[in-house]
């Protein structure tokens, strides 16, 4: 990938993060000011984007949405990548049966397609914004547990990990001090595609109604635009249009980090 | 061959019963009474005693557990709001999420499969890029979005599709080109990955040698081993098949599945949500079966693997 869609990809998701985090300070209406009489105006000077049913402003639920996205994102893959990294990392150092029944439950989990799973677990658990988080974690660390689990398989086999141990390291040294540098590459590659895919988990679930009802966000605004396709088109085209950008700069992001990895790769075994 | 079949085989049932054990603890999950929840606060205690005991949460956990099982195994599960056994509710529904899911799948293959070889065959030039922006654009379009939008302008302005529901082959179009989409995105992207790594293959230099003409050598020698990762993709793309069903059914008021898990989430019938949320996995699961007999088949490496 070319050097500068990588810096518009990081202006589009740094506008994002901006949106998110200062969504009081550039938001020009509240997302909850109701104004009944103007419910599904079009875009006009006033209201960039226009106004949904109950005439809240369009552009400021669309900023304020970006936070639920973001916040559920990042935080799905942190929690993610933790547990993954933790529970592949053990999985690989003792191997054996121990290893065996960690796979054995990570097979079990994606047994469940897609976001089934968490669907299921939000409408157990109840809607919510700490429940989708805990539902789409349930499943994202598994990516990471096998990743890092097969990472350990191969470095352990080497002889600077024979003569860590040697020495009289310990397991969890090894894995921080020695391990843990050669598998960022990787994580991160993962990390990038695994934050859109949160996202659009969160957006779908919030469009089927078991995601954060009382926080804006994306798949609530698209789905309560559902009624409005004829009448409100405008209800459909931008929300939707922003999670689709949203996702869209992650997963490249997360193909120019692919890029850029095995380039290092490649040269540091000097092709 | 057949010690590979058989040891894919003896996976399968273990990894069933793990699924059907992880659905059944659903219920305990229910924050506070789960028979309440079902019946809400206003309902009579003679009414929460019964089905209490339908649902067998008056035993102990490990009768619970044996009753499941036989309640599954029997047929007798039975769903609170359609007062009917589960599998007699989801049958019809279940074949109209496979209508659904196996005409995305085909458009997917018809429409991706060539594209993907077309760009890899013309790679670095405009055809690649646009495909392979397509496929990106694919991948990353959600189908609560494109579903409306393909309403917006084939139903709403053009007026040439119907808008929803079941029935003729025009009911069809709209939601299996919104569920397929993310699949011909990423049938692109892994055809195209694939075809590429196989056009630089030996093999294919020397079938050019002995004078094979472009089309041959593409069609009868490269395209067979170039299929052989999408097949595997196609078995676990099947799977986001079924769990996109959820929302396209949604959008498109199609009578499948996944509709019917929505409302029965929303109508707290979770012995039907749990029936529901079985059904789709072990589905998956016996696609995921079948591909990797396939593939077995169609690869020989595997097959020889197996004999050793």
């Amino acid at each position: 990938m070319k050097k500068p869609v990588f810096y518009l990809l990081i202006g589009i998701l740094g506008i994002f993060l901006i949106m998110g985090i200062f969504a009081p300070w550039l938001a020009p209406y509240s997302p909850y000011q109701q104004n009944l009489c103007q419910g599904l105006a079009p875009p006009s000077k006033a209201h960039l984007l226009g106004q949904d049913k109950l005439g809240r402003d369009l552009l400021s639920l669309i900023i304020y949405s970006a936070r639920v996205s973001l916040l559920v994102g990042l935080s799905v893959v942190v929690i993610s990548a933790l547990v993954g990294f933790l529970v592949g990392a053990f999985s690989g150092v003792m191997g054996g049966a121990v290893d065996q029944v960690i796979m054995r439950i990570i097979d079990l989990l994606l047994a469940f397609p897609g976001i089934l799973l968490a669907i299921a677990l939000t409408a157990i658990l109840g809607p919510g914004l700490g429940n989708v988080i805990f539902a789409l974690s349930l499943l994202g660390w598994t990516g990471y547990a096998r990743l890092v689990r097969g990472q350990v398989l191969v470095e352990r086999e080497k002889a600077y990990f024979e003569s860590a141990r040697a020495i009289g390291a310990g397991w969890l040294r090894i894995i921080f001090r020695h391990l843990a540098p050669n598998l960022l590459g990787p994580v991160l590659v993962q990390a990038s595609f695994g934050i859109a895919s949160a996202i659009l988990a969160e957006a779908s679930l919030s469009f089927l109604g078991l995601g954060t009802q009382k926080l804006p966000s994306y798949g609530a605004l698209l789905n309560h635009s559902l009624n409005f396709l004829r009448t409100a088109p405008h209800l459909t085209i931008f929300p939707g249009l922003a999670v689709f950008v949203l996702v869209v700069s992650f997963n490249l992001l997360g193909d120019f980090l692919a890029d850029y990895f095995r380039v290092e790769e490649k040269a540091k075994k000097g092709w | 061959m057949s010690s590979y079949l058989f040891r894919r085989l003896l996976w399968f049932f273990p990894v069933l019963f793990g699924v059907s054990l992880v659905v059944f603890f659903f219920l305990h999950l229910i924050p506070g009474d789960p028979v309440l929840m079902m019946l809400g606060e206003s309902a009579r205690p003679a009414q929460v005693e019964e089905l209490r005991h339908q649902l067998h949460l008056d035993e102990p956990l490990y009768v619970q557990l044996g009753l499941f099982f036989r309640d599954l195994f029997t047929g007798k599960m039975r769903s609170i709001f359609y007062h009917q056994p589960v599998f007699q509710v989801i049958t019809p529904r279940l074949l109209a999420t496979f209508e659904l899911a196996v005409f995305s799948m085909v458009l997917a293959v018809i429409f991706s499969l060539p594209l993907g070889i077309i760009s890899a065959r013309r790679k670095d030039t405009g055809w690649d890029f646009s495909f392979r922006t397509f496929s990106l654009i694919g991948v990353s379009i959600p189908n609560f979005w494109l579903g409306p939008l393909l309403i917006m302008l084939f139903s709403l302005k053009l007026g040439w599709l119907p808008v929803s529901g079941r029935g003729s082959l025009s009911h069809l179009i709209l939601p299996a080109l919104t569920l397929g989409m993310a699949m011909s995105g990423f049938l692109l992207r892994i055809s195209r990955a694939s075809m590429l790594e196989v056009l630089n293959a030996p093999y294919l230099k020397s079938a050019r040698a002995k004078g094979l003409s472009e089309r041959l050598v593409i069609f009868k020698h490269a395209l067979r081993n170039a299929l052989i990762p999408v097949l595997t993709v196609l078995g676990l793309q099947f799977g986001a098949l079924l769990s996109g069903a959820v929302i396209t059914e949604t959008i498109f008021a199609w009578p499948g599945i996944g509709r019917l898990l929505i409302n029965a989430i929303f109508s707290r019938d979770f012995p039907l949500v749990q029936a529901c949320v079985l059904v789709i996995a072990f589905s998956y699961l016996t696609v995921n079966l079948l591909v990797d007999i396939l593939y077995a088949l169609v690869d020989a490496r595997i097959r020889f693997r197996g004999q050793k």
